[in-house]
């Protein structure tokens, strides 16, 4: 694998890049006897430039949370690093990573789990602020207000006093986005952002931080599983497959000409409008997401490829090839 | 689990009648815990506990007044007669004077005094005063019952003059001096009072210019106060009413101090995993196994029985607890919530984390259990005390009742002595009961019944 300057950074320094970023489990038995690892990240690699909004697309299981996570500095990679404006996030200590953590903010899926029950808005929105050593109390009612304008949720003076559980789940999502953006962050990481909510305000919430990021000019990493939403809400897509990224390119070459199998084949199970297909049962990719604890050799697709080539795809891995302009694809197909 | 979950708790809390009584039961506590050092300041409940001449115009071992009331008796109460209030008359001598001090009162009580005392109290003398003593009865009979050199303070315990009884056909004094005569002849029959006006005259000669004497006769009643009296005449409302603060004081401390100690050494352990979690459990293991009554029995024999010392025992016997294991138990799903690890996303720290978002989480689900762990730390202190290491100095009701113990009092009929105290030990058991079983079932919603 090279090092790949992507789409975008070419003309710009990355703000955000992974070099050969592994993040594995370590399972011991009787507390230390290794018996092997879980292989959440298993070698990715990819530069954001400041600005880009860029998706995640991958199988539950396929290692995208513990990708998002891993940028956060929640995990330390096993092999590899991060790198955020320049600097290597392993090498930052103490207050360097604190003022990390207020570079990034962080969306999760399930709204209400990521509210403290026992807060109300107003303090919900206060402890970044506090914790970042924001000590004037007007200085923090005016941030707090600012972001709850931001994401909608006004007048802020209807919600301050609300606790998460007398919300909606489209409000409990505002107001976790407003807590991400309530540092100013650069970088804006949203993990699943609406698939635990309903779809009627799925659209609104993507709306919300699409408009953000434009208007902030923040980078946003969006993680999904939902190949459908990522058009128009991101410019540039990584496909992910068991721990890798397998394909990236910009969002529309990648939807309308896929190159990697499993790209297809994720493609052709997502929504078809016919209804008469709703009811067929469609298991497209065919088998099982892989074991990321004994993941198979080589290329992790090979044993669900349609295309596998014996004696190939279970011997080497595939290295980036691109077919087509600014974009990559790992398979052999491509050679 | 907010705020406006504790209002609604609060609402829900008003629909359980046992709650209400026990808050009841417990807001009467606390009253009388607030009044009583307001009343009966610290030193002096000290003082006046450790014994002292305030008790002895008190009855031994009378029943408090509602017993009496209840068994319809007329029992008769301390009766005392006073030099001041009489008419005294003076009459001149050479080298002195003679005063006679009628000591008159009516008696009416439908049973005996307990006990007959004569104080006399005859300061600044340097030859002492002699005294004759007379005793007159309503139907006019006289009795001389001696005489006696008054030293600057006299106390004559008419009861306990042997002579005297063989002359009231062995009948003890402050039963032979008011009986009705010949009403014991016939045997097996029960001396009656003799009602009407008794006069004890007391004929002094003083050898002094300067000098006085005053008199002070005193019928021990048989009921005293609301709560009766002890061996050495205390009252033991004082007992009672000062245990109260104690009680709630040393329950309600050493069930913070466990509680609070507990919960943040089982959001530690659980927070940081790894070693630090694994000694905190095997500390909790061993610490589960060690008796912790003996071990205060152990301290309170070797070292001090203060009951501030025992406090800090039982708190520190406490925080390695088995409440660890539940509190634990709690927090551990709590650890991996997703609040918790947007909180370390942006940069709160592990003790923020710990204390701010952890254990507030499980607070409201161990207020029940925190409600319920007062009295048991109660009972503690009584269990010590009753098993005579309470505190020295401070009066307890289980001081109260290991007074009972060592003086027989249910052998001997004093009921109330030891009623009393459990009563009031049981109140408190029920009363946080009471409220920590409703509470359970507001903060618990599986225990709710439908």
């Amino acid at each position: 694998m090279t090092s790949s300057p992507a789409h975008g950074a070419d003309d710009q320094a990355p703000l955000i890049a992974a070099r050969d970023l592994h993040t594995w489990f370590e399972l011991r038995q009787w507390g230390f006897l290794r018996v092997g690892a879980v292989r959440a990240v298993d070698g990715v690699e990819f530069a954001l430039a400041p600005g880009e909004a860029v998706a995640f697309v991958g199988e539950s299981g396929c290692g995208k949370s513990t990708l998002a996570r891993t940028l956060l500095g929640l995990h330390r990679p096993t092999r590899g690093e991060v790198r955020f404006a320049g600097r290597s996030l392993g090498e930052l200590q103490g207050r360097a990573l604190k003022a990390y953590r207020a570079e990034v903010g962080y969306v999760q899926q399930d709204p209400y789990g990521a509210l403290p029950p026992f807060l109300d808005v107003r303090r919900i929105l206060a402890e970044p602020l506090i914790v970042h050593g924001v000590r004037d109390r007007a200085e923090r009612e005016r941030r707090i207000r600012a972001a709850l304008e931001e994401v909608r949720l006004s007048p802020a003076e209807a919600f301050l006093n609300q606790f998460p559980h007398m919300l909606s789940g489209g409000q409990q999502q505002r107001v976790v986005i407003a807590r991400a953006l309530i540092l100013a962050p650069r970088l804006l990481i949203a993990d699943e952002p609406v698939s635990m909510l309903d779809a009627s305000v799925r659209v609104e919430i993507l709306e919300l931080l699409r408009h953000i990021q434009r208007e902030r000019g923040l980078t946003l990493a969006f993680i999904t599983h939902d190949l459908s939403t990522v058009r128009h809400y991101a410019e540039r897509i990584f496909v992910m497959y068991a721990g890798r990224v397998v394909e990236s390119a910009p969002v529309d070459d990648l939807l309308d000409h896929p190159q990697h199998p499993y790209t297809q084949a994720l493609l052709a199970a997502i929504a078809d409008p016919d209804a008469a297909n709703a009811t067929r049962l469609r298991e497209v990719p065919a088998g099982e997401p892989p074991s990321l604890l004994h993941p198979p050799a080589a290329c992790r697709f090979h044993p669900r490829c349609p295309h596998f080539m014996a004696g190939l795809c279970d011997v080497e891995d595939p290295p980036d090839f691109s077919p087509r302009r600014d974009h990559r694809s790992a398979c052999w197909l491509h050679r | 689990m907010t705020g406006g979950r504790w209002r609604q708790g609060w609402r829900e809390l008003r629909r359980y009648p046992s709650a209400l009584l026990g808050l009841a039961i417990i807001a009467a506590l606390v009253a009388l815990a607030l009044a009583t050092p307001i009343a009966i300041p610290y030193g002096e409940a000290l003082a006046k506990w450790r014994g002292s001449e305030a008790w002895q115009r008190n009855p031994v071992n009378a029943a408090p007044l509602w017993l009496d009331r209840l068994t319809g008796g007329d029992a008769p109460h301390t009766l005392v007669v006073e030099s001041a209030s009489a008419p005294v008359e003076e009459h001149a001598f050479a080298g002195g004077r003679r005063l006679r001090i009628p000591l008159a009162f009516d008696y009416e009580a439908g049973g005996f005094p307990s006990e007959l005392n004569l104080f006399l109290h005859a300061p600044g003398h340097a030859q002492p005063p002699f005294a004759r003593l007379t005793w007159r009865t309503p139907d006019g009979r006289e009795l001389g019952l001696g005489g006696y050199r008054i030293g600057a303070r006299e106390r004559i315990a008419l009861s306990q003059d042997r002579a005297l009884e063989r002359r009231l056909d062995g009948l003890v004094p402050h039963i032979g001096l008011l009986a009705e005569p010949g009403s014991a002849a016939a045997p097996g029959a029960e001396p009656r009072v003799l009602p009407g006006r008794y006069t004890l005259r007391l004929d002094v000669l003083v050898f002094d210019e300067a000098a006085a004497c005053d008199a002070e006769l005193v019928l021990y009643g048989r009921v005293h106060g609301i709560a009766g009296t002890d061996h050495q005449r205390r009252d033991l409302a004082l007992a009672l009413m000062w245990g109260t603060p104690v009680a709630l004081a040393f329950g309600l401390l050493a069930a913070v101090g466990t509680t609070v100690t507990t919960l943040v050494i089982a959001a530690v352990g659980v927070w940081y995993r790894g070693w630090v979690d694994a000694t905190i459990q095997r500390l909790t293991e061993v610490n589960m196994i060690l008796p912790i009554l003996p071990i205060l029995v152990m301290v309170g024999t070797l070292y001090s029985t203060s009951i501030w010392l025992m406090l800090g025992v039982v708190v520190v016997l406490g925080i390695f607890s088995a409440g660890i294991k539940m509190y634990r138990a709690m927090l551990l799903p709590i650890r991996e919530a997703p609040y918790i690890e947007a909180a370390r996303a942006y940069g709160a720290s592990n003790a923020r984390i710990v204390l701010r978002y952890l254990i507030p989480r499980i607070l409201p689900v161990l207020i029940p259990t925190f409600v319920t762990l007062i009295p048991t730390f109660v009972f503690l202190e009584a269990s010590l005390a009753v098993l005579g290491l309470g505190d020295p100095l401070l009066p307890t009701w289980g001081k109260v009742l290991n007074d009972a113990q060592s003086q027989s009092a249910l052998y001997n009929g004093y009921y109330y002595w030891v009623i009393s105290p459990a009563v009031l030990l049981m109140l408190t058991g029920l009363g946080f009961a009471m409220l920590g079983f409703a509470l359970d079932r507001v903060f618990n919603p599986r225990l709710r019944s439908l």
